[in-house]
Order: C-alpha cells, then structure tokens, then sequence
C-alpha cells in the first residue's frame, strides 16, 4: 500500500471510510492460537458472542473455523466456551509449536 | 445599533456566549471563571439560549464532554481558569489534534502552590504549544469582541482549530467598564450557522474519531497541523476586518502604540497594556520616543510581523505575567528574541517578571522600565537582562 503524504491526510485523523479495520489483518499480533474442536462443540455460539473482533465464523446459525487472519489470541472464547461433558471445544496452543 | 452597558468582563462574556447561542457547552466552576459559567446557566434556565448544558464533575471531564460534543459536530464553548485549565491540559492536545473548533474563555489565574486565585499568566502560558489558537485582550470590550471573532476563527473551514480568549483575572474579569454590546442579530450574521466537518452524528457517513496513528503517518498528521497554523493570521486579519464593519473597532494580530518612530518600547500582554500606555503619554510628553506593542494573537505568534515593528527600536523590554522556570526567560521575552533573531541591527532587549499572583502594576514600574531603556538606548549597555520588579528584597 502507497503511503499517503500530509497533504493528503484527513483533518484530525478521522477516518472517512467505514468498516476499513478488514484491510487491516491483525492476526499476526497473536502469541497463543485459539483451536477448535468440533467433537466437544455444542454450537452454543457462546465464542461468537463473546470474540471482540470478528474472528469466529458463522453460516446458517452454525459456527465454523476462526479466522485467524483477525484472531489476536485474546483467549475469551476459550475461556467461554462451556463445552461437552467437561470437554473444551476450544483449546489455546502456543504459536510456532 | 450598539448598545452601551456597565458591565463587568466575565457579564461581557456571558452575553458574548448567550449571542452566540451554541449548541452545547460543558464546565466546571472556578474562580474568577465561574462567574461567567453562573450568568450562562441562568440564560439556559431561562430559555435565553437553546444550549444543551453539561454540568460535569471537574475540567478534565468539561473539555472531554465540549471534545465529544464537538466532534459530534456542535457549536461548542466553555470556560476556566488556572487550575482547571491546568486539569484539562491532557484534554486540551486531544481538542486541537481532532482539529475540533471548542471556544473556551481563560481566565487568566496564577498556579498553586503557593495557592492563589488573582491574576496573571502562568494558566494559559502553559498551554500555549498545545496547538489552540490564542487570542489575548486588555479589557472587557477587547474580551467580549474575541470571543465572538473566535468563532470566526476557529470555525473557519481552512483552520479547524480550539482558540482560547484570556482575559485578566479580576482586574478585567470583575471590574466594571463601559461596553458596547452587539445586536443578537448581528452576531448571528457574523458567526454564520455552524458549519459540520464530518459530524460523528451524520449517521449517512458514518466516521471514527480517535485512531491509533503509529510511527508510519503520526509526523504526516503533525506536519498538516503545523501547515494550518501558517494560515491563522490571515484568518484572523479576515474576521477582524468585517468585525469593524458592524462594530467600528479595529483588530489586528497586535496592537501598537505609538511605535512608528519610537526608539524604546515595551512589550506586553492583556490589562497592564492600557497602564503602560499612559506611562508612554507621559514620557512623550517630555520628549522621549516610547512606545508599545500588544500581541494579540499570541498563537500562532506572528514572528514576522512582529520582528518587522519592532527591529527599529533601540532598546526593548518585555514584560511576562508569567515566568518559564529554568527558561531562562519569560515566554513572551523568549517569543520576542526569536522574532528579533533574524536581524542584524536589532534593539537591546530586556526582560522583567511583574504582576505574578495579582500583584498590583502601577505607573511606577512602567516608569521604572521606560527609564532603564532610555539608559540603555544612550549607553548601548544593559546591566540586567532579566529581573523581577515590583518585588520586596
């Protein structure tokens, strides 16, 4: 992306064009990765609820894999996620492992 | 038509703001301030003034609630004093950085400790790089007459800035003077509707204010605020010209008095203006070439303006309401050698410290000062470049 110059720049820094945070892929910022596992999933939607970006994908009411473009690693879902029988269907891994 | 009333600075610019009519104003009491704030909650009380009132529970919150409504894209005012402007300070980077148009009346007050609520500069001089416009004024009329051009000013499409109006404590803020008042319908005329630059409530474009601007464009967006205050005195010089044409009275960045063929001058801001100029009609009378510069707009400080009127004077002083510790100088003795530095001939300059915490300044410290520049103007030596006058030893 071409940098913009001074003269270029909006008055005070305020951003003109809604919704633009989806250029900017944010996934890299993360240290742990939130893994799904569908067995233990009762599509409760809870991490939908709970994920401060919008890293948790959903179609037709159902949830699917992160998108881990956007995922900082916060951990909520994981926290959230009440899972199976005492089974997480959201386990936290270290990244690079 | 004008209209002639006794009143005292802050009622002056209570009615400056209740003509005005802004949509939004949020403040906290201080002293001397809170006097101009009590008048204008009794005009909302009363249905004077359509203003959505916040009463807030300190400065800091006064300046975010005028920064929130302003970027929601309302006419926005407020005032303060000493203390508070000094709680707002965080607050007051955040106005001009978002380029939110927010007039606020200073008041000026001394800084605690030692506490003090008379008046001199130290508030407003240590806000003065916080990137808002500053207008100063001598007295109740000069008060009156900048607040309602700092509409002009702030609110001006290419400028986009908060400007603080700084009057003095007590000495103008609650002393009684003639003013002329403005018909209500020719200050609407003169500020004109309220122009919104990208509204946060314009739910058809929806923006954000605030972003995180990290290394790659911060200097980017510093660089365009410092390229807006080049265009400020022009702005300026533009609503002081139509604010003749309803009012009579003449603006400019500065004030001088009778400086063209003067060889020493003093330097000097807001109400000890008017006692020098007396001081200078007495020594002109006996012959001596005195004279005065006022700056008026004191940010953006008009450096080369200034450095042109004054560069032909033998001797110069100036005086600072304020003192920059460990500055060496005072802020404005500092902002009057730079605008001199350029030049080759220049005056000898010195500077003294009065006034601080409400100390009187009397005719005699004028004559103390235009004394010691006559000396120096025959010598070409100062002894003394900085002192404080009007001091016990």
């Amino acid at each position: 992306m071409k940098l913009k110059g001074w003269r270029e720049v909006t008055p005070g820094a305020v951003i003109l064009e809604a919704g633009n945070a989806v250029e900017f892929k944010t996934g890299s910022w993360r240290s742990f990765r939130p893994v799904w596992k569908e067995e233990n999933c009762i599509q409760c939607l809870f991490c939908w609820l709970y994920c401060p970006d919008m890293a948790i994908k959903v179609k037709d009411g159902k949830r699917g894999e992160f998108d881990y473009d956007y995922c900082k690693g916060c951990g909520i879902c994981a926290l959230e996620c009440p899972g199976k029988k005492g089974n997480k269907a959201i386990v936290m891994v270290e990244e690079g492992k | 038509m004008a209209k002639i009333v006794a009143a005292t600075g802050n009622e002056a610019v209570a009615n400056a703001f209740m003509q005005v009519n802004p949509d939004v104003s949020a403040a906290y009491p201080i002293t001397p301030a809170t006097d101009i704030m009590q008048r204008f909650t009794s005009f909302v009380s009363n249905g004077k003034v359509k203003t959505e009132m916040i009463l807030v529970e300190s400065e800091h919150s006064a300046m975010s609630a005028c920064i929130g409504a302003s970027a929601a894209g309302g006419r926005v005012m407020t005032a303060t004093s000493s203390q508070g402007l000094a709680l707002m300070w965080e607050m007051l980077f955040i106005a001009s950085g978002l380029r939110l148009p927010i007039i606020m009346c200073v008041v000026n007050r001394a800084l605690s400790a030692p506490l003090n609520i008379h008046g001199d500069h130290s508030d407003a001089m240590g806000a003065r790089d916080s990137g808002w416009i500053q207008l100063w004024s001598e007295n109740a009329q000069e008060a009156y007459d900048n607040i309602i051009q700092a509409f002009r000013i702030g609110e001006h499409l290419d400028i986009r800035l908060p400007v603080m109006v700084c009057l003095d404590g007590f000495i103008i803020s609650h002393s009684i003077e003639r003013i002329e008042y403005l018909e209500d319908g020719e200050v609407a005329n003169f500020i004109g509707n309220f122009k919104e630059l990208n509204p946060l409530l314009d739910m058809e474009h929806p923006v954000s204010y605030g972003p995180l601007i990290l290394p790659d464009y911060y200097m980017e967006f510093r660089k365009a605020q410092d390229e807006v205050e080049s265009k400020v005195s022009m702005v300026v010089l533009e609503a002081a010209k139509d604010f003749e044409k309803i009012s009579g009275r003449k603006y400019g960045l500065f004030e001088t008095y009778r400086l063209d063929d003067a060889e020493i001058g003093i330097v000097i801001l807001n109400s000890a203006a008017g006692t020098s100029k007396d001081t200078i009609d007495e020594f002109r009378n006996r012959g001596i070439k005195a004279g005065l510069l006022k700056p008026r707009l004191y940010r953006p400080f008009p450096y080369e303006k200034i450095g042109e009127v004054l560069k032909h004077l033998k001797a110069v002083c100036v005086l600072d309401r304020a003192d920059a510790f460990g500055g060496s100088y005072g802020p404005v003795f500092i902002d009057i050698a730079t605008s001199l530095y350029p030049y080759k001939e220049k005056p000898i300059l010195i500077n003294k410290i009065y006034g601080l915490g409400g100390r009187d300044y009397l005719p005699e410290h004028a004559e103390h000062v235009l004394n010691e520049l006559a000396e120096i103007a025959k010598t070409g030596k100062a002894d003394t470049v900085k002192e404080y006058i009007g001091v016990r030893g």
